[in-house]
């Protein structure tokens, strides 16, 4: 039992993360029907930039500040730096093919995360970068529950994750922009007749998911630790798959998907193998699509004519 | 918008009324005069000649590999070209096509079964493969078939990885099946009526019989009833329906078909390797083959074959610094000549790129006095050497600079007229400066980093490919 709950506080961690990356991929697909293939190495960027600013400050064993500073500093800074870079994508890699034929954009996206991948190797070469965190939080420090103890850095991630998750939802439900969202969402050409800059529409939804994607790209850091250029590859797959799970273009979708697919990863591992978790991953996508090819909470398309 | 059809006639108008003129007017007159048919049998020929010309067998091998990846490319353009049907998992039946000959042909299960055999049951099996993925695509449409066929292609390569101890109800102990990440070494050669293919070049040939023998037919199916119809599936599948096509059996045979040169490819690649190993089948080569088919123009047989040469061969240019030195510099003048206009803009740039280059340089060279000049290397090199600037830590600065460099070619992309003019020389020069530092020395990164950036430059300029045909949306 305990070890059934430690797994389901991995899965719980891993999943606010993937569903973090979700959002993005979702949310992009909502909005102009593209699969957003550089979405990943988006994530992979907002990781690398936490790792600059704690590496300016000091590194995890002797930061200049303290970590209750420093960590909502790294986390604004990877947010920041993602959202723009996601920004800038949206502007040259993708806004100059809105009417160019489906495959285009795709093969666009590809491209950008090709060269992000190489950027991030040059610039970074291929050693695996390390956060430290158990020196600046360390994890011992936590919440007891039972036999159990909770890291605060976990804590502090599903937290920050539901916030954000909060936050989106608020944003896209309550707000103007969001009201603008969902109608280019519905259908760009008639938000434009209503006066609806779509542009801009569009360049906020990159920039909110690249902004999920970069503190994702930090949370990940904080708790596994593992930082390099091809990070983005993988997880950008299973927060892919999260968002597909969950019905590509539907929110709350995304977010169950990530908690779906984190929880089946981690108990995969627990109780299967390890080898084969992300063959279960990739396994209950190609289930769920092949049974509700609309994902879980999507409606299904109607075809117009 | 309402899509109410496309049309290539309509797009084409332009082409066909075309006149010629200018000075290279009766030569592309004549060349477009000859024959498809005889231009690519012309081709082919020069190419046979290869292996005579040289006898290095790395170009050999190169050959070997660039005919690999045109069988792949021609494949791929049945399913994503002709049917219009996104298949992201394409490498997998190169892999199970790989794996499959590798297996009946090895000591791995101990069978070693004769080559005509073998590639029969692997060109059969990666066909029933091809028709059992293609199955969701009777009701997967567009992004979801692309989805799904994805994570097929990385369930493939999971489970040539993991299946190295798969244990058996009615086995004892685990089975090693694929060999894990160590793959299958030790795979038999091609042994074809009596002739036992050894060396690259009898490959080579093999697969040039092979590439001509595909194209040929591909042309002719093309224009077959069967093309014909993947085509009108293509442009408007609810169309097509309507018009009594088989929709879902001419998809099913297009993944066939695709998945059945793929598993041919995969069976002479594991025969030239000697060895098959999962990280040969990884989503860059799926990206790669999509690259060349893209890049060529989806749907177009010679717009294909030239986007597999070019992505075959152009990265196995760039692992020798002084030709890719010689490609950078060629592109980059080539590219502000034909943009540039007029001349004296032209020269303008050009001219303030070389004086900013000297004037930077002799500045860090008071500066640093104790910097080494970029080094080994002949005439070009040391020309260079004496323009460029070499500050110490060459690597830092050069990371600076790149990162730099990024945001300012797409920024000049941005600005028009004289502030584009004025702005060249600097991004010029940074350009030139980032080359010499960081990428001329790490070939492998330096190739990922222009395929990705050709990828997308390429799309925003030209949707359709090289040689892909223009669609116009008629409203």
């Amino acid at each position: 039992m305990e070890f059934f709950v430690q797994q389901l506080v991995n899965g719980l961690t891993l999943g606010s993360v993937y569903a973090l990356i979700a959002l993005g991929y979702s949310m992009v697909y909502g909005i102009l029907k593209l699969l957003n293939f550089a979405h990943g190495e988006v994530y992979m960027v907002g990781a690398f930039i936490g790792y600059g600013v704690l590496t300016m400050a000091g590194g995890a064993a002797d930061p200049v500040l303290p970590a209750a500073v420093l960590v909502p500093l790294m986390f604004l800074a990877a947010m920041i730096g993602s959202g723009l870079l996601g920004v800038a994508i949206e502007r040259f890699a993708y806004r100059p093919l809105r009417d160019a034929p489906r495959i285009a954009p795709l093969i666009s996206a590809v491209g950008v995360s090709f060269f992000l991948q190489a950027a991030a190797l040059l610039l970074f070469t291929a050693r695996i970068r390390n956060y430290d965190t158990p020196e600046l939080i360390p994890f011992s420090v936590g919440v007891e529950v039972g036999p159990l103890r909770i890291s605060l850095v976990r804590i502090l991630v599903i937290v920050t994750a539901v916030v954000l998750m909060v936050a989106l939802t608020l944003l896209v439900s309550r707000t103007r922009l969001g009201k603008a969202m969902r109608a280019t969402a519905y259908d760009r050409e008639a938000a434009a007749m209503m006066g609806i800059d779509t542009d801009r529409v569009i360049a906020a939804t990159f920039f909110i998911g690249s902004v999920l994607a970069g503190a994702a790209g930090v949370m990940i850091g904080l708790v596994f630790s593992r930082v390099f250029h091809f990070m983005g590859f993988l997880a950008g797959l299973k927060g892919f798959t999260a968002a597909v799970v969950g019905g590509i273009g539907n929110i709350p979708g995304a977010m169950v998907g990530g908690l779906l697919i984190g929880l089946a990863e981690a108990y995969a591992a627990a109780y299967l193998s390890s080898r084969f978790s992300e063959l279960v991953v990739f396994t209950i996508l190609i289930g769920v699509m092949l049974v509700r090819p609309s994902g879980l909470f999507g409606t299904p398309a109607l075809q117009k004519v | 918008m309402t899509k109410i059809g496309t049309d290539e006639w309509v797009a084409q108008v332009g082409e066909r009324t075309e006149a010629y003129r200018g000075l290279t007017a009766p030569v592309r007159r004549t060349w477009d005069g000859i024959p498809l048919g005889w231009r690519f049998a012309a081709a082919m020929l020069l190419v046979a000649l290869l292996p005579v010309a040289t006898d290095s067998s790395y170009v050999v091998r190169v050959g070997v590999n660039a005919f690999l990846f045109g069988l792949l490319a021609l494949g791929l353009n049945v399913v994503v070209g002709y049917a219009g049907l996104l298949d992201l998992g394409y490498i997998a039946f190169y892999g199970f096509g790989a794996y499959t000959y590798a297996l009946l042909s090895s000591d791995q299960i101990g069978v070693h079964l004769p080559a005509e055999l073998t590639l029969i049951v692997v060109v059969a099996l990666t066909a029933g493969l091809g028709y059992v993925l293609g199955l969701p695509s009777r009701r997967l449409l567009g992004d979801y078939l692309a989805i799904v066929t994805l994570f097929f292609g990385q369930v493939f390569v999971q489970l040539a990885i993991h299946l190295d101890r798969l244990s058996l109800p009615w086995a004892d102990g685990p089975v090693n099946v694929t060999g894990g990440p160590n793959g299958i070494v030790g795979i038999d050669p091609i042994r074809l009526v009596g002739v036992t293919f050894s060396s690259v070049t009898d490959y080579f040939y093999l697969l040039l019989v092979a590439f001509v023998a595909l194209a040929v037919g591909l042309h002719r199916l093309t224009a077959s009833r069967t093309g014909r119809a993947w085509r009108a599936l293509r442009e408007d599948p609810l169309a097509a329906e309507q018009m009594g096509l088989p929709v879902n059996r001419l998809k099913l045979l297009a993944f066939a078909v695709g998945g059945a040169v793929a598993g041919f490819a995969g069976a002479v690649f594991a025969a030239v390797q000697v060895g098959v190993f999962p990280q040969n089948f990884e989503t860059l080569l799926l990206i790669m083959i999509y690259a060349a088919v893209i890049l060529g123009g989806a749907g177009s047989l010679p717009g294909v074959a030239i986007g597999a040469a070019v992505i075959a061969v152009f990265p196995e240019v760039l692992r020798t610094p002084d030709y890719a030195r010689l490609i950078f510099y060629g592109v980059v003048l080539g590219g502000l000549v034909a943009l540039l206009r007029p001349w004296s803009r032209l020269a303008a740039v050009l001219a303030g790129t070389v004086v900013l280059g000297f004037v930077v340089r002799f500045a860090t060279a008071a500066a640093w006095p104790d910097a080494a000049a970029v080094a080994p290397g002949g005439l070009v090199a040391r020309a260079l050497g004496a323009w460029v600037a070499t500050p110490p830590n060459a690597t830092t600065v050069g990371n600076v600079a790149f990162v730099l460099l990024v945001p300012a070619v797409l920024a000049v992309t941005r600005l028009r007229g004289p502030a584009r003019t004025w702005a060249l020389p600097t991004v010029l020069y940074l350009a030139a400066f980032v080359w010499e530092t960081r990428l001329v020395a790490e070939p492998s990164v330096t190739r990922q980093l222009v395929l990705g950036a050709i990828l997308v430059v390429m799309m925003t300029a030209r949707p359709q490919g090289l040689l892909g045909t223009p669609r116009v949306e008629m409203l």
